[in-house]
């Protein structure tokens, strides 16, 4: 495949100043980007490559679903958790799941409000990301409980009992959360994709494929009329996208923060559970894009620009974290409270103390490299960094479910707490959801936006300024 | 929803289509012959394939797919999981049966429970009971207040035994060589060889029992010893007391009884006496008055208890001062103390260590004559317990706080180790040629030096009766199943020397039948019931025209009043030369045991005993070694190490497991474990100590050699950490300290005031429960936890469910040492649930599924969970216990039966805990509402407060200021555990005082 | 190019929106009803019965009260369902011949149980206590209908949580008084009101009078400050909504 405009960006981006560079490499017509970004999906054969990489995760996905029919088989009792430790991975990969999905969101919806134009070549898939991540950390929520079956209870409608579900409950403003952020996620995703949908449906030649695209394009013409109707829409919804971005995660923290418990009884909780939701959310971003641009080649169109400025979130939001791992050895020390106290001298150096040190290594130490212009260019390492990454932030739930749990008031009650091959079978399952999903999804839908890309061409701003004009 | 059950009225007139009559289970189970046949010959077999049969058939889903119940379970899931894409709140109900009966009897009110007074022996000695039945099925043991001897309390043992009752690996038939045989065919296939025995006088018959004190038994014995001049009866227990009856011979040139008055003592010695554990004669009696005599309130009148001892027991953690020996040297210390107090010449000088300990020892014995009492240990010498019954001579506590009667076993004369010999070398020689064991069982636990079993198969006709078909069984021709005592009527008499009842609660579950109807059998070839034969003696025994109402009398109160042996004015005389002391032993020494919850052996089957976590070191479904942390350190060993034990070429392997306070340079093993044929829940489990134990060393043994084999031996304890970090958990001071600061509890923890919360609080305009528990007087008996299981349904999980950390006890027992390892204080702390006036449990739970009630306890409703365990995270005392599989049996018919029909059975993914025994509160004010009154005090008694012999749990209603539970809460004693947090915890604890020598102190 | 769809594609696409909100909210609240039907509660569904015992000729035809055979129902929370010595103490007089009793002659001779089907079935969960209720003055046609009325034993109400729980929050709507003023021309004051299935509560029309000590009293609405049903929560001590609505009450 070409790697032509690789280097000649590269080249570019030397001589020019940081933040200068292109995020559309210049010799792009409207002609040529809709041709490249169709031509993935409707021209390109199915590869090998692709193939396999679909099997291996389709395969990951089946060894949920069997464990998943197990545990409903079975119980809960499968899984490594106990009392004290009555939560385990599935919680913690929840709560990973749903900030992983926040990036999407905040590239889509933010970022679209905040003018940023080079996130148009990176959000659709990154909605597409939200979508999926979403719909993993949806599962465990359900299938955590110790009675699945009966998990709509915590739904309020007219029951024959007569009685309400607690809303008193931290789990209740979850359901709440996560079920509205689903539904506006992919509500968001849908408008965006219909304009390119019917583009699809014009090039495609295949019948079939006309009639799908055809259906989901929902008559689009493409009329000025469509178009003032489409931005409203578009902007109306990313309005309601943004606060999201700030309150799932932010309802998510709270089922820690309203408890009792030392390490999770604490205020700091909502910012930073955010902050470590964007952070992972634009580690996956890179993880997914890296590879992407690089076997599609549109590193013409998610250039070393984007990689740059995810990079420089990922710093940012990494410090933010980093300051509220501070404060949280601040608060134990100076609440002068003896249980936070413990609770902090036990993750230093309990047990389980390699989880924490870990995690302080992946999430705060290895990512300073971001601050290294020369990594922040280089896909390789970058991909490498944000692994690493998505590791130290699954570890920090990790940290804060179990290592807060498993020693707590009563030192009686003291217990350990270790995984079993049940608990690795679901969370493996989800990555395999996860990614055979985003196996489809490049390959069936535009994984570029192709009218906003046409945004970025040179005629496009002079379009605009007309627009501006009158 | 849908799988939560609970055993109902319907047990009787079933309201589930898998419950069954009473009688229809033992017919089936009479009927089980093909099955049972084959079933026996695996079992002789010890086929891998039978023990997999039972080791799946153990509701420790041992085998996940194969589980019979879980299976039943997921397609009752799926269905209500399909049935309505999940809409309705329970799933369309199956069409229930109405089972009424034909005739109704009479003083059966259908709902409402009956009790009958009855007794449970354990060895010689029986406890009074009461046992609660519902429609004719006994479900629950209770203490009889009204018994002179047991005074209410209970134990371990009584508790558990109901389980016991309904075991289904109990023998359901006779068998000869596997084969079943009814009743009428066993007795006549016997007459035979009955009819030769008598015509030799029975030259060739001998009899083996278990110790007894029955007197319509020992009277049936003396009969049958009438008819056949040349029988000979014999008896053996393993776990004996011929030590103590020894003591006494040399003491007092007679076997004698020796009981305690601890409400007259003032200072305490006990010598390796664990008097505060169950199934120490007259431990329920002792118990309550030691306890009572603890009280900090008493101040300086407040008892002192020294305790001298080898074994770590929960008796001498209650203790004030300790000294930790070799058991083999507790005697030399005697002696010493003896000669120190200038009672008997019999030398012997105290040790340099022991020094300090002893002098004050001797000032503060001295300064008491008269309140001052010594016990030795059952496990001590004779030459021990002749010491002991010369000090208390001495000190003038003979006819104070101790007193002499005739011994309550009638067999004491010879030792049980004695007559088993006899009788193995009897059946050596070939003299026996019939044997008749009953209840006991030699081929498990005779000392390993007497070969029991290979003279019992010298014998031409072997005869077994019991409860099971266990390890002796195997070797005898025939296996008669035997009765229960719930199933039986007899008698027996408690360690006073009183004489209770025993009245069956229900007719024999397995068809089976009592000793003494066997014994009837053989003495006169005459089929009299247990009913007749216990009746018909008392008859002869009571003098006067108004026997009738005299036996009803005494059937209604348990006991026959008046009946405890009286005191025997004896004096012991210290001129009886005490036999040359014997050395201590050298190098490593070995201690054995009872064990603290399956006795000898014969509760090993039992599932609740065998979760019940040891007093002392809180392990469970296991018998581990235990070792003083110094000797571990010694001989590089750690906790769960597999060690190999050798003693005289004689060896086992076994768990090591470190214990603090354990005596140095000694190991501890307890006694019951290593069972081969127990059943599916004590079979093959631990190991068995009897094959290390030698006739001339019962007790303890020098030279064991111990040797790390490099394996892990994984053990299984609710409880892994048992120190406080500092934290003010159990609150304790000495009793100077609390004369000066009586509210010194308050002083360490600083408690945010009332009404600091953000909702309403709540007002509680009818009762507003409560519960005080009083860590000085619980003795970390674990009778309480036994108790809550049997009242509560609560479900055994299994060995590997423990380690998992899901042990399903609503009501723990926490034990925290504090001090040097060498000699910790020990504190017992029960936890059931707080019931916090701001539980944090109640605002998470996402279904409300745990609710505040308007009496102030935190309601749990089982059918409304979903199992978010979210309750269990944010509850600082752990007191949550959750289903993570399906850990109740909804399969075996018997263990439904025994099941209280007042409280759900919970199933797979449901969270429980601690209701206060709400079931017992809505009845006692159904009751009251009914009588247009209010609920007195000490109406509803909760079933660990019922059961406890130390009187250490009291609830009641706080808005009473006259209940009892009140005023203890107004004691300056009294503090929440983790009020810090503002829970505001309804179980609160009265905080621990010891009552130390000041002189040992400084 | 040629059109892919119809142009009727646009409004059909419209109606769907539409539609599809329609068909959900359909859904759902056919599924709430289908709870509450008697598919699922059995409400009004006799069941099959060994023999067909036909209250409504032992109640209303004999005038048997339902304490000869439902023996505990005041002091025990089992009704009881009578042992077949109960059936035989009559039917060993009359009907002795008939083969519809046989089963009954049947269980009497062999000793084996009749096995009825249950009515009136609470999940087994749910701890419910006849005595109280008939103490504090609910009679037994609030929960079981007019018996009196019915052959085939069927149970009229859905006895669902939500059903008990209207008369626990508003226990006044449901009570009675034991004993009301005797008029000998209406054999409907004689006796326990409780067990009186034909009991009116009062109204305007149709007043109840009670004996209060030694003087009567009169009452002519049930709910209200002035209600016989507010009277009776007061002089029989029933507890408030609060207490009586603990989960507590009915489950362990």
């Amino acid at each position: 495949m070409e790697q032509a405009p690789e280097t000649k960006a590269s080249a570019t981006l030397e001589r020019l100043l940081p933040g200068q560079a292109p995020v559309l490499t210049p010799g792009h017509t409207l002609e040529t980007i809709t041709d490249k970004i169709v031509s993935i999906v409707l021209r390109r054969p199915v590869t090998l490559g692709w193939l396999g990489g679909f099997a291996f995760f389709f395969g990951l996905l089946n060894l949920m679903l069997f464990a998943m029919a197990y545990l409903f088989y079975r119980g809960v009792g499968i899984w490594g958790i106990n009392i004290p430790v009555g939560w385990g991975f599935a919680i913690v990969n929840f709560v990973w799941w749903v900030g992983i999905g926040h990036a999407g969101t905040l590239i889509s919806a933010i970022l679209l409000l905040l003018k940023q134009g080079w996130r148009n070549s990176i959000n659709r898939f990154a909605e597409a990301m939200t979508l999926f991540a979403v719909a993993c950390a949806g599962v465990f929520p359900l299938i955590h409980t110790g009675r699945p079956w009966l998990a709509y209870w915590l739904f309020p409608y007219p029951n024959t009992m007569g009685v309400w579900p607690q809303f008193r409950s931290p789990l209740l403003w979850d359901v709440f959360a996560v079920s509205t952020y689903a539904t506006i996620s992919a509500l968001f995703w849908f408008v965006g994709l219909i304009p390119d949908l019917a583009t699809f449906r014009d090039t495609a030649t295949n019948p079939v494929a006309k009639t799908i695209y055809g259906l989901l394009a929902m008559g689009w013409r493409g009329s000025a009329r469509h178009w003032k109707r489409y931005e409203s829409a578009y902007i109306l919804l990313a309005g309601l996208a943004t606060p999201l971005v700030l309150s799932v995660h932010t309802v998510v923290s709270f089922d820690f923060a309203i408890s009792i418990l030392p390490g999770w009884h604490t205020t700091v909780f909502p910012p930073y559970f955010v902050a470590g939701a964007i952070y992972s959310g634009f580690a996956m971003v890179l993880v997914l894009a890296i590879p992407i641009r690089r076997f599609y080649g549109v590193q013409d169109m998610m250039t070393l620009r984007h990689l740059d400025n995810a990079a420089k979130v990922m710093l940012g939001t990494g410090l933010i974290v980093a300051y509220g791992y501070t404060m949280e050895a601040f608060y134990a020390y100076y609440s002068g409270n003896a249980y936070e106290l413990f609770m902090f001298k036990n993750r230093l150096l309990g047990p389980m103390a390699w989880s924490y040190w870990c995690l302080i290594l992946f999430n705060i130490l290895i990512p300073q490299v971001l601050w290294i212009r020369k990594v922040r260019l280089n896909p390789a390492m970058l991909f490498v960094t944000s692994l690493v990454i998505l590791l130290g932030m699954w570890l920090e739930r990790f940290v804060i479910v179990v290592t807060s749990l498993h020693r707590d008031f009563l030192p009686s009650s003291w217990g350990m707490y270790v995984a079993t091959r049940w608990d690795y079978a679901v969370f493996a399952g989800t990555l395999g959801l996860f990614f055979s999903a985003m196996f489809l999804f490049v390959r069936l839908m535009p994984m570029i936006t192709i009218f906003e890309m046409r945004l970025l061409l040179p005629q496009a701003k002079l379009s605009e300024e007309v627009a501006a004009h009158d | 929803m849908d799988n939560v059950q609970k055993t109902g009225i319907g047990d009787v007139c079933p309201s589930k289509k898998d419950k069954l009559e009473l009688s229809e289970v033992r017919e089936r189970l009479s009927e089980a012959r093909g099955p049972q046949y084959w079933r026996t010959l695996d079992e002789l077999a010890q086929t891998p394939e039978f023990a997999e049969m039972l080791h799946r058939e153990f509701p420790k889903h041992a085998s996940e797919w194969t589980d019979k119940s879980s299976r039943r379970d997921f397609m009752k899931i799926m269905g209500a999981s399909m049935a309505l894409a999940g809409l309705s709140a329970c799933t369309k109900q199956p069409l229930e049966p109405i089972v009424p009966y034909v005739k109704q009897p009479n003083n059966q009110l259908l709902g409402k429970p009956l009790f009958y007074a009855t007794a449970m022996p354990l060895g010689v000695y029986g406890t009074g009971l009461l046992v609660e039945s519902h429609e004719g099925r006994p479900t629950k043991i209770e203490g009889n207040p009204q018994h002179p001897s047991s005074l209410g309390g209970t134990d371990v043992f009584n508790q558990a035994s109901v389980l016991t009752m309904y075991d289904p690996d109990r023998s359901q038939v006779n068998t000869y060589l596997g084969e079943t045989r009814s009743w009428p065919e066993v007795l006549s296939s016997l007459r035979g060889s009955i009819e030769a025995e008598k015509a030799k006088q029975g030259v060739g018959l001998r009899v083996l029992s278990g110790a007894t004190s029955s007197p319509s038994f020992v009277a049936q014995m003396q009969q049958l010893l009438k008819t056949y001049p040349q029988v000979k009866w014999y008896q053996w227990e393993a776990v004996n007391r011929d030590n103590v009856y020894a003591g006494a011979e040399l003491a007092f040139g007679q076997p004698l009884e020796t009981t305690y008055d601890f409400s007259k003592a003032k200072v305490v010695l006990s010598l390796d006496a664990d008097f505060l554990s169950s199934g120490f004669p007259g431990f329920h009696k002792y118990t309550r008055e030691f306890s009572r005599r603890r009280r900090p309130e008493l101040k300086e009148e407040m008892l002192r208890f020294y305790a001298v001892e080898s074994a770590p027991t929960n008796t001498a953690a209650k203790a004030d001062h300790r000294l930790h020996l070799k058991a083999s040297e507790v005697e030399a210390f005697a002696r010493a103390l003896a000669s120190a107090l200038g009672v008997a010449q019999v030398g012997g000088e105290f040790k340099e260590d022991q020094k300090k300990f002893a002098s004050a020892l001797v000032k503060d014995l001295q300064a008491n004559r008269g309140t001052a009492l010594v016990l030795a240990g059952d496990a001590q010498t004779p030459a021990t317990h002749a010491l002991a019954h010369a000090i208390n001579g001495a000190l003038g506590a003979a006819g104070k706080t101790v007193s002499y009667s005739e011994p309550v076993d009638p067999f004491a004369a010879t030792s049980k180790v004695e007559q088993l010999r006899q009788l193995t070398a009897e059946m050596n020689s070939g003299k026996v040629d019939m044997l008749v064991v009953l209840n006991t069982n030699p081929v498990y636990d005779a000392p390993a030096d007497i070969d029991f079993l290979s003279a019992l198969n010298k014998v031409g006709l072997r005869i077994h009766l019991g409860l099971y078909q266990d390890e002796t069984a195997k070797y005898c021709h025939w296996h008669l199943s035997g009765t229960h005592y719930l199933e039986q009527w007899g008698d027996t008499r408690s360690f006073d020397g009183t004489v209770s009842f025993i009245q069956p609660l229900i007719s024999p579950l397995y068809s089976g039948h009592s000793e003494s109807e066997l014994i009837e059998f053989l003495t006169n070839e005459d089929e009299a019931t247990s009913y007749a034969l216990t009746q018909r003696y008392w008859q002869s025994q009571h003098s006067g025209a108004d026997f009738k109402s005299w036996w009803d009398r005494s059937l209604h109160d348990g006991f026959v009043a008046g009946s405890a042996s009286p005191a025997k004015p004896v004096t012991a005389s210290a001129k009886t030369a005490l036999p040359a002391i014997t050395a201590a032993a050298s190098g490593l020494e070995i201690i054995f045991r009872r064990d603290a919850t399956i006795f000898d052996g014969r509760f090993a089957n039992n599932g609740w005993l065998q979760e019940t976590p040891k007093p002392m070191n809180q392990v469970c479904w296991d018998n581990p070694v235990l070792m003083s942390v110094a000797t571990a350190k010694r001989l590089n060993l750690k906790s769960e190490d597999e060690v190999e034990l050798e003693l005289n070429g004689r060896k086992v392997k076994a768990a090591l497991w470190l214990t603090p306070g354990h005596p140095d340079d000694a190991i501890t093993v307890t006694l019951g474990y290593g069972r081969e044929k127990a059943g599916r829940v004590g079979s093959g489990i631990g190991f068995s100590a009897y094959k290390l134990r030698a006739s001339n060393a019962l007790w303890n043994a020098g030279g064991v050699r111990v040797r790390a084999t490099g394996e892990h031996y994984g053990l299984a304890s609710p409880q892994g950490h048992q120190m406080m970090e500092g934290r003010a958990i159990v609150r304790a001071a000495t009793l100077e300290e609390f004369i000066k600061t009586p509210g010194f509890a308050h002083e360490m923890v600083e408690a945010p005031p009332p009404g600091l919360t953000m909702y309403q609080p709540y007002e509680y305009k009818e009762h507003k429960w409560g519960m005080a528990i009083d860590l000085n007087s619980c003795v970390g008996c674990k009778t309480c936890t036994v108790a809550c299981q049997a009242e509560n349904n609560i479900a055994v999980v299994g060995k590997d469910q423990v380690k998992r950390g899901r042990h399903m006890n609503w009501l723990r027992i926490d034990n925290y040492h504090e001090g040097s390892p060498e000699n910790p204080n020990t504190y017992f702390q029960p936890v059931p649930c707080m019931q916090c006036e701001n539980a944090p449990c109640e605002v998470v739970c996402p279904v409300t599924a745990t609710v505040h009630s308007s009496e102030g306890l935190n309601d749990m409703v089982y059918n409304r969970c979903v199992g978010t365990r979210y309750c269990s995270n944010n509850c600082p005392y752990k007191v949550r216990r959750f289903n993570f599989l399906l850990f109740s049996d909804f399969d075996t018919p018997q263990l439904k039966f025994q099941r209280n029909p007042e409280v759900s059975v919970r199933s797979r993914g449901v969270m429980e805990k601690c209701t206060y025994c709400i079931q017992r509160i809505t009845h006692a004010r159904i009751d009251a509402e009914e009588e247009n009154r209010k609920v007195r005090d000490g109406e509803v008694m909760t079933a660990c407060q019922q059961a406890c012999p130390a009187e250490a749990i009291v609830f009641g209603d706080l808005n009473d200021s006259g209940s009892r539970v009140s005023k203890l809460k107004a004691s300056q004693r009294n503090y929440g555990l983790l009020e810090e947090l503002n829970t505001r915890p309804r179980t609160t604890y009265l905080a621990a005082v010891r009552n130390p020598n000041p002189e040992l102190e400084s | 190019m040629a059109q892919i769809f119809h142009r009727s594609a646009n409004s059909i696409a419209k109606a769907s929106i539409l539609g599809g909100v329609i068909l959900v909210v359909g859904l759902l609240w056919a599924a709430l009803q289908l709870q509450r039907s008697p598919y699922f509660t059995y409400a009004g569904v006799a069941r099959p019965q060994p023999v067909p015992f036909p209250h409504q000729h032992h109640v209303a035809g004999l005038g048997i009260d339902c304490r000869y055979c439902h023996t505990s129902v005041e002091v025990s929370g089992y009704a009881g369902v009578p042992p077949t010595k109960t059936c035989m103490n009559c039917h060993s007089q009359i009907w002795t011949a008939a083969p519809m009793l046989e089963p009954v002659r049947e269980s009497y001779r062999s000793g084996r149980s009749l096995s009825w089907t249950r009515a009136n079935d609470l999940p087994d969960f749910a701890y419910f206590d006849h005595s109280i209720h008939v103490n504090k003055g609910v009679g037994c046609n609030v929960c079981h209908g007019r018996v009196d009325k019915m052959n085939l034993m069927y149970n009229q109400a859905s006895l669902q949580m939500e059903w008990c729980l209207n008369c626990h929050r508003e226990p006044a709507k449901n009570l009675r008084p034991h004993y009301v003023k005797q008029d000998p021309k209406d054999p409907a004051t004689m006796g326990d009101q409780i067990f009186n299935m034909a009991y009116e509560e009062p109204s305007t029309s149709h007043p109840v009078t009670i004996k209060e000590g030694d003087r009567y009293k009169t009452f002519t609405s049930q709910t209200g400050p002035e209600g016989l049903g507010t009277y009776l929560v007061k002089v029989n001590n029933v507890r408030s909504p609060r207490d009586i609505t603990n989960c507590n009450t009915c489950h362990r």
